[in-house]
């Protein structure tokens, strides 16, 4: 003890004397770096959520992303709690929260705390930009740690970027997703990746565990932010969001080329030219160099969504854009979310506590239909069960608002059935338009058309080559007429993007005489910018864009029209006069 | 500073190590990414033997030459004739086995690549390391990259230099010398042959197999310094041969035994009783195998078992939750199991 002491008496008099000392004062740019580091700590931990179920018990982490309340967490975390849950802030409040959408696909929830207006919330970062050896930070609440919800933060490296991790039957699939040694454990799923900056560039969900048990071994998965942020609206919509495929199966060939092994009859890509042992090159802005890269560059969009594509054959190149198609069948997609409500929380790599397992939680998720009645009121005024949708409520809330700005900014009320439209071609030879309830008569410099809505709608598909024109322009009035409640269905889809330029529409979908009708939004000004009318599953829409909006007749209107049939321009209109009767 | 032991000298030195390292880090972070990158392209995925369960068929490699050298461990994943080399940009070699160190568990296996040198590591040049200082381990653990993807980066600190004291199920690690102990979840399946870089990319070590301590059981991450390995792998690259080690195997915690495989033997009533199977119970691991009653174990892995006294003898050396290979003669023909104990090892049951 004493040859200790004086060991260390000895080390310290040497350090003091040699001037160690001094030199272990850190130098003021490593302070510095200290306190950036603990600032973005901070402020992204106030972001970050415990999210349990209505009892308080289970769950995973979250992280809110706007003022309003909204907040990521999994699917696999809300999927065992019903419509409501509580969420824990580090300023040690228990919000109730609301199920507004779920991606069971992508492993992503969107969610709602209650009770404010200023909740603190997550900047979103760019995981495009993201790559490996850059430093971020986790933060959660692993193995359930904090009562007081203040959440755990563990630093480390992005270990790998565009990682791909296989779906549990076709659910539960990370594409794209973010590789990290900062530790993912347990009670970490729903929950935050940080960059060192504190800005959101993914949501963690899974990890790689096998023989080593259920704890963290280096290996982290998160969803990236950029595909959050495609589903985003989507997820707003209330529904039960599905990912995209494009149609086609593909393989890598000896020599590295990626083929098309197979291609279904009805699908986009289809009609856009793709065949059987075509040469895939480029997909959504991404070189395809294997099959897999395919498979993870796909997993990033929504159903629905429209992308870029680029083929070669015979060494001829094509570059087209193609609509993707659902990995499910709707139905069969939420029956499989209503199976996965019902089952233990089970997530990939099974990544979850062991006490979620207990006996005692199963007795209460055999118990959930009947706490329905019980749902917090707050939580109760916000949500409407109904097939196909996580909240009917959020839907129905979408709709309204975009259907009274679009009404507000256009003026367009009580315009009736009877409509003439005057203007020009390209070249300055003139068309007119005359427009009633039951038919549209075409006036074009080379030819008259005439269809009759009396019948059948989807036979009615004048001018040949249109796509079905004069079918838009009164599914339009309508719209008009009728209202969101007597059109026929309408939901609000959420936003897809326009091509060219890619900008991102609002879209509501109507359903009427069994035919999908597209009505797109700018997201800036509430303007209808389009239609697109589907007659049936294996025939292009007719793509009727709008532009150039000013006042005709007194109200708000676009004097510019595109007609786009598959890829074909088949008229673009300039309107001179407008009136209706 | 003579008179002070090294013991207490450390802390010091090791302050300044992490300070200056904390000082460089700013100016060094743009080239950190750039380090590393230049550090994946030296590191391959090796797609060999295995596959069945625990026995993953992949490993990690490091190009360790421009004639296409690649240093990995020796393992089952390099016992077959279908030995494939993927680079980091996706193009894939079979790939001929040169020699192997059995001491310290690894293989030189030769790509033959054509055109353009590959980036590779020069073990001559290769650094030490210091315990506290800050370090990077490249592999594909898990198999995570495919194709063109770039394997995994995990950082982490050498925490110890000390001697590998340590098991593979019932077996004695072959090597006993120092290795560098890592903070990082190195180890991961897969992860063995990787490469320990320091922040410049520098060599540092090899990752080894894994391996649980023999005192605590706990799964270790470490890697074997490439100053311990140099010797061994010019001595195979020149075609010298190596001393191989017998394999030393320490007593099972828990031995494995024909109860908890789930099957009995016909009574052992003669001095050399043939180990004909007398019965298996339903849904046990042995039921589940596909054993039979009148199965006739001649094996246990590479084995004889004459007796049903040998047989018990030789479960009796696995670990009670290791996979055992019984070889077993059923109706004139020669089959093979694997089987495994239900209950898991002791760090899966949390």
């Amino acid at each position: 003890m004493i040859r200790l002491a004086t060991y260390t008496w000895c080390c310290a008099a040497m350090l003091a004397a040699s001037g160690v000392r001094a030199q272990l004062q850190p130098a003021d740019a490593v302070l510095q770096a200290e306190r950036q580091r603990i600032e973005a700590i901070d402020r992204a931990s106030a972001a970050t959520l415990a999210v349990f179920d209505a009892g308080g018990q289970g769950g995973g982490s979250g992280v809110v992303i706007s003022p309003d309340g909204f907040a990521l967490t999994n699917f696999h975390v809300t999927a065992p709690c019903g419509p409501a849950m509580k969420c824990g802030l580090p300023n040690g409040v228990l919000y109730d929260a609301v199920i507004v959408g779920i991606d069971p696909v992508g492993d992503v929830a969107l969610i709602q705390l209650l009770g404010r207006d200023d909740f603190p919330h997550a900047q979103f970062g760019d995981s495009d930009a993201v790559a490996v050896g850059d430093w971020v930070f986790v933060a959660g609440n692993p193995f359930l740690l904090a009562n007081d919800f203040q959440p755990s933060v563990s630093y480390g490296m992005v270990s790998g970027v565009r990682r791909y991790q296989y779906p549990a039957g076709t659910l539960l699939e990370y594409t794209e997703c973010i590789q990290t040694d900062a530790a993912i454990n347990p009670g970490n799923s729903g929950g935050p990746l940080f960059d060192a900056e504190g800005r959101l560039i993914g949501v963690n969900g899974r990890g790689s565990f096998e023989k080593r048990g259920r704890v963290n071994v280096g290996v982290g998965y998160a969803i990236s932010i950029n595909q959050i942020k495609r589903f985003l609206a989507h997820l707003k919509s209330g529904r039960i969001v599905d990912h995209a495929t494009l149609g086609a199966i593909v393989s890598t060939a000896e020599d590295g080329r990626v083929l098309v092994d197979d291609i279904l009859g009805d699908c986009d890509a289809y009609r856009r030219g793709l065949r059987y042992g075509d040469e895939i090159i480029q997909f959504a802005g991404r070189e395809i160099t294997s099959s897999n890269a395919l498979k993870n560059a796909l997993g990033v969009f929504p159903r629905g969504w429209i992308v870029p594509l680029s083929y070669r054959r015979e060494g001829e190149t094509f570059d087209t854009y193609v609509r993707l198609m659902g990995v499910h069948d709707q139905s069969q997609l939420y029956d499989l979310v209503q199976q996965e409500a019902k089952k233990p929380a089970k997530p990939p790599q099974g990544d979850k506590p062991k006490d979620e397992d207990n006996p005692q939680r199963k007795r209460r998720q055999l118990a959930l239909p009947r706490k329905k009645s019980k749902l917090p009121e707050v939580v109760a005024a916000r949500y409407e069960s109904r097939r196909g949708y996580a909240n009917y409520w959020y839907n129905r809330e979408k709709q309204q608002e975009l259907w009274e700005h679009y009404r507000s900014v256009s003026a367009l009320e009580n315009v009736g059935y009877r409509w003439n439209i005057q203007g020009r071609l390209p070249g300055g030879r003139s068309f007119e338009l005359e427009q009633t309830a039951s038919e549209s008569f075409l006036r074009l410099p080379y030819g008259n058309f005439r269809v009759s809505f009396r019948g059948e709608l989807d036979g009615q598909l004048s001018p040949p080559g249109s796509g079905g024109l004069l079918l838009a322009v009164h599914l339009w009035q309508r719209l008009l007429d009728k209202g969101l409640a007597k059109f026929g269905e309408v939901v609000y889809l959420g936003q897809l993007p326009l091509y060219p330029g890619g900008r991102r529409a609002d879209c509501l979908v109507g359903t009427y005489a069994g035919m999908e009708t597209h009505f797109l939004f700018s997201i800036d000004t509430s303007d209808l910018v389009g239609i697109d009318v589907f007659p049936a599953e294996h025939l292009d829409p007719c793509e009727l864009r709008f532009s150039d909006f000013g006042e005709l007749a007194g109200r708000r209107l676009p004097r510019r029209w595109k007609v786009v049939h598959g890829t074909t321009v088949f008229a673009e209109l300039e309107i001179d006069a407008w009136e209706f009767e | 500073m003579t008179g002070i032991p090294a013991s207490l000298r450390k802390p010091a030195a090791c302050g300044l190590a992490i300070f200056l390292v904390f000082t460089a880090r700013g100016a060094c972070h743009a080239d950190l990414h750039q380090t590393i990158r230049l550090a994946q392209r030296k590191v391959v995925k090796i797609y060999g033997a295995g596959g069945l369960r625990g026995m993953e068929a992949y490993q990690t490699g490091i190009l360790i030459s421009d004639a296409g050298h690649v240093l990995t461990t020796l393992s089952y994943v390099l016992d077959t004739n279908d030995l494939v080399v993927m680079l980091d940009d996706g193009r894939k070699w079979q790939a001929e086995f040169v020699g192997s160190d059995p001491v310290r568990e690894l293989a030189v296996l030769q790509i033959p690549v054509e055109g353009q040198p590959l980036p590779h590591f020069d073990l001559h040049q290769s650094v030490k390391a210091d315990e506290g200082q800050r370090v990077l381990a490249l592999s594909n653990l898990y198999g995570i990259a495919t194709g063109d993807e770039p394997v995994s980066v995990l950082q982490g600190v050498v925490t110890a230099i000390a001697p590998l004291d340590a098991r593979r199920g019932a077996h004695q690690a072959n090597y006993r010398d120092t290795v560098y102990v890592l903070d990082a979840y190195a180890n991961n399946p897969g992860a063995s042959g990787g490469a320990l870089v320091d922040w410049q990319g520098r060599l540092i070590g090899v990752l080894g197999k894994e391996l649980r301590s023999r005192v605590t059981g706990t799964w270790l991450n470490y890697a074997l310094p490439a100053e311990k390995i140099v010797t061994s792998v010019d001595d195979v690259l020149a075609g010298r041969e190596l001393d191989s080690l017998q394999d030393e195997r320490l007593p099972p915690e828990r031995a494995l035994s024909t109860e908890a495989l789930g099957f009995m033997l016909v009574p052992n009533v003669l001095p050399r009783t043939p180990p004909y199977i007398d019965t298996v119970r339903p849904h046990s691991p042995a039921d589940e195998a596909g054993l039979r009653p009148d199965d006739l174990v001649v094996f246990v892995a590479e084995e004889p078992t004459a007796s049903c006294r040998a047989l018990v003898d030789a479960l009796a050396r696995y670990e009670f939750e290791e996979e055992v290979r019984l070889l077993v003669l059923r109706e004139g023909a020669l089959v093979e199991f694997r089987l495994r104990t239900a209950a898991t090892a002791p760090d899966d049951d949390r």
